[in-house]
């Protein structure tokens, strides 16, 4: 009973991580058929956020509410990638819908380019950066529906975006003044430590988990309830649906497509960066730190069957358990006397490189049965 | 970018540092006779630039030290040695590319570079094939031994196998089950294959091993893995590389795999400059096992830790490679100063029996290329450090290494040339 449930909350644990990471792009590859190889710089750039926000809460001011900057940082990384991601999509993505290939292309130089800015700029600045384009994108659509339609408009949006670019030089100096950390560029990997009610570890059954982990199963649950009523409750979730199953006739209906497409690809990107908050947790940040998960991530997808939110949760609890079984060597302490040559392959596969190699062949033999995926998408597709 | 522009700014210095003495008149720069230009070759891009440029900044500041002592003398002639820096990026063929350009372009007596083995390996045919000087100074897993490779690293058996024995005999956990985990490389698969040997002759038993592929930080299944194979603590032997070291540490606290429950986790590759990464909220109470470190207390180690510091800043460490990157510079002064030219074969010849008073105390260059040092076994501590419990003797190095399958017997001497790269003991 101990081993088994000890198991399943290894395999939960590490399917955890890969759902969270794989959630944003089962939206934008999976709704949108967007394939996003940033999607793992816009989850360093939620990482990023989680340090930030951990080195301005060691700050005199907020130094009380120290304990809870990780919950603070999962809405700010929400926003950063979030921010971040809506600027692609506004600047780039956009141009390119329905040409795949030139989307790959488009979206790896963004994610070099991503991992060369962490690298050279120093993270106060971009902290900057990030609040002016936040600004600048957010603050036109505050305005008055009368001003919007003057013809004037382009002033005041002009006007707003120098306002954002002030605001933002003005934050970068006073957080690169007051975090000395923050006012330096550099290279080096950097460190998130959970605040001390999040290290060791909870008794539940008698068994011990760590409390990270737990964090991390929380996080990933309420991203995924929260966007399941997102898309099937909310009035933008309907018309996101709607989008992405025919398009053209949504926007005979009179969806605005443009919008859903920012939504949509903001959303993605958001929960990108509330999966970076998840990963900061485990190991250290760095620019490098998004490439690790990002072939894990469209695994996921795939496996899932693209499109279908429920797909991609079963798809990495699935792979999550795999790799806990194969990995930890689990059938052998299940079955202690197997027959020899069967726990020498066993064996033979209990590491964690075989493991993944297993994993994927496994992943490989299962696609050839069922190419799209355990829960295929019904009916025709609209895209072509 | 960081890194360039400290080396811009390095640069800076070192011209301002020469105009002002030059401006000063009489001073040092009017009294050489020469100049003699070495190559430094190292990665000052990617993913290993953080390691590798910490060798560059002390290499610089030994040259900088030996210019300000009046440089290299050679044939009653004073030489100021000046140098190329060349970036490897992370890039094992970039390497040898470079070294191909400071040999044939820049004729340089002498190249200083190098850091993962695999960077090594790629630029060994290169020195082969044109006769000239590596110098290379981490430690590494051995099982080679080049008439063209000077090692000021340490070899297995002046690391790995006192830190074994230690952690067997003396350790907190001594007699316990030993649990081997690692990067998937060649250096941690060689460095275990020698510790499971080891173990077996200690009458210990190893009870596991698992390898993390690079760039993975999955570390749950090795988790369990342990807490299947040690239920009540023991030994771990961790070889892992870099970040990887981050989420090992991080994730084994938080799976209550810590000194206080019994776990005691010996480590190859964390030095000073790794612990100041890491955090030594995760590390205090293990240990770990080098050459040189920089809470050695004697008056050459506290000189170098602090003229490291006075050259780039309060904030550095120096550790163990950089230590070594600091004596291969001395050492060939000395060989080049002994033989009277910067001819290779020579410098070669005179290079073994050089003997220097390092910062880790008195190291000689031994005739297989690799140096006798002294090794230390230290506890990390909550201020970062080590805290140094164990020093053996001068230890000699060896090549090949005395406990693998592979190379048991065999021994290597380029002073005798009926000997050579490998011989039989």
């Amino acid at each position: 009973m101990e081993l088994l449930l000890d198991s399943l909350f290894n395999g939960v644990a590490i399917g955890s991580v890969l759902l969270v990471a794989a959630l944003g792009l089962a939206i934008v590859f999976g709704l949108m058929g967007v394939i996003n190889l940033a999607h793992g710089e816009l989850m360093m750039l939620g990482a990023y956020t989680t340090y930030v926000t951990q080195l301005i809460f060691k700050l005199p001011i907020l130094k009380p509410f120290y304990n809870s900057y990780i919950i603070v940082s999962i809405f700010l990384a929400f926003i950063v990638s979030g921010v971040v991601g809506i600027l692609l999509e506004k600047t780039i993505i956009r141009k390119l819908y329905g040409s795949p290939l030139e989307t790959l292309l488009a979206t790896w130089g963004v994610s070099l380019i991503l991992q060369q800015f962490v690298r050279s700029v120093p993270l106060a600045y971009g902290t900057g950066l990030v609040i002016s384009l936040l600004i600048g994108l957010f603050l036109p659509t505050t305005f008055p529906s009368k001003i919007k339609e003057s013809i004037n408009f382009k002033y005041f949006k002009f006007s707003s975006w120098l306002f954002a670019a002030l605001t933002g030089v003005l934050t970068g100096s006073l957080i690169s003044s007051s975090v000395s950390k923050l006012s330096r560029a550099s290279a080096r990997n950097v460190d998130v430590t959970a605040p001390s009610w999040m290290r060791g570890q909870v008794e539940i059954i008698g068994t011990a988990f760590p409390k990270t982990r737990l964090m991390i199963i929380v996080i990933t649950l309420i991203s995924v309830i929260a966007i399941t009523l997102f898309l099937n409750q909310s009035a933008w979730g309907m018309r996101i649906r709607a989008v992405t199953q025919n398009r053209q006739m949504s926007d005979c209906l009179g969806i605005s497509t443009e919008k859903v497409d920012i939504i949509t690809f903001g959303i993605g990107s958001g929960l990108a960066g509330v999966a970076g908050v998840a990963v900061s947790l485990l190991g250290s940040v760095g620019p490098n730190v998004g490439g690790n998960y990002i072939v894990g991530c469209f695994m996921v997808v795939v496996l899932g069957g693209v499109g279908n939110l429920l797909g991609t949760v079963l798809a990495s609890f699935g792979i999550g358990i795999m790799t806990d079984l194969i990995g930890a060597g689990r059938l052998l302490s299940i079955w202690p006397d197997m027959p020899l040559p069967l726990s020498n392959t066993i064996n033979f596969f209990a590491t964690t490189s075989m493991a993944r190699v297993m994993i994927f062949a496994l992943i490989v033999i299962f696609l050839q049965f069922k190419p799209t995926g355990l829960f295929p998408q019904k009916g025709r597709m609209v895209e072509n | 970018m960081r890194i360039s522009r400290r080396i811009l700014a390095g640069l800076a210095t070192a011209s301002l540092a020469v105009t002002a003495t030059s401006c000063g008149g009489g001073g040092t720069s009017g009294s050489f006779d020469d100049t003699v230009t070495v190559g430094i070759l190292h990665s000052l891009s990617g993913t290993m630039a953080i390691s590798e440029s910490t060798l560059v900044d002390t290499e610089k500041m030994a040259i900088e030290e030996i210019n300000a002592a009046g440089g290299v003398k050679v044939g009653g002639k004073s030489y100021k040695i000046e140098y190329i820096v060349e970036d490897g990026a992370s890039d094992w063929p970039t390497f040898a590319e470079k070294s191909k350009k400071l040999i044939d372009q820049d004729g340089v007596p002498v190249v200083f570079g190098g850091w993962t083995s695999a960077s090594r390996k790629a630029m060994l045919p290169v020195y082969e094939s044109k006769d000239a000087f590596l110098y290379y100074p981490i430690q590494y897993e051995a099982q080679e031994c080049s008439n063209n490779i000077f090692y000021t690293g340490a070899t297995p058996n002046q690391q790995s196998e006192p830190a074994t024995d230690f952690m067997y005999k003396r350790s907190p956990a001594a007699g316990g089950d030993f649990f081997l985990v690692g990067s998937d490389y060649v250096f941690p698969r060689t460095s275990n294959t020698i510790t499971k040997a080891q173990v077996k002759q200690l009458g210990g038993k190893v009870v596991g091993e698992d390898y993390l592929p690079l760039g993975n930080t999955e570390v749950a299944p090795i988790i369990s893995k342990i807490k299947k194979a040690l239920p009540e603590g023991g030994i771990i032997i961790n070889t892992l590389n870099g970040d990887q070291n981050v989420a090992f540490f991080k994730q084994i606290q938080d799976a209550g795999i810590t000194p206080s429950s019994g776990y005691y986790v010996m480590n190859y590759s964390i030095a000073e400059e790794e612990i100041s990464t890491i955090g030594p909220e995760f590390l205090e109470g293990h240990y770990g096992a080098w050459n040189y470190m920089m809470s050695i207390d004697t008056p050459a180690s506290k000189k170098f830790a602090a003229s490291f510091k006075k050259r780039w800043g309060a904030d550095r460490v120096v550790a163990d490679p950089q230590e070594s990157a600091y004596n291969m510079v001395y050492l060939w002064k000395q060989a080049v100063e002994d033989a009277g030219t910067f001819d290779d074969n020579a410098v070669r010849e005179a290079l073994v029996g050089q003997k220097f008073d390092a910062p880790q105390g008195p190291v000689e260059v031994m005739p297989n290329h690799h140096l006798s040092q002294t090794v230390r076994i230290g506890e990390i501590n909550s201020e970062g450090g080590f805290t140094i419990l164990e020093e053996t003797g001068v230890v000699l190095p060896q090549a090949w290494n005395q406990k693998h399958p592979s190379s048991k017997g065999f021994a290597c001497d380029w002073t005798d040339p009926s000997k050579g790269e490998k011989y039989k003991l």
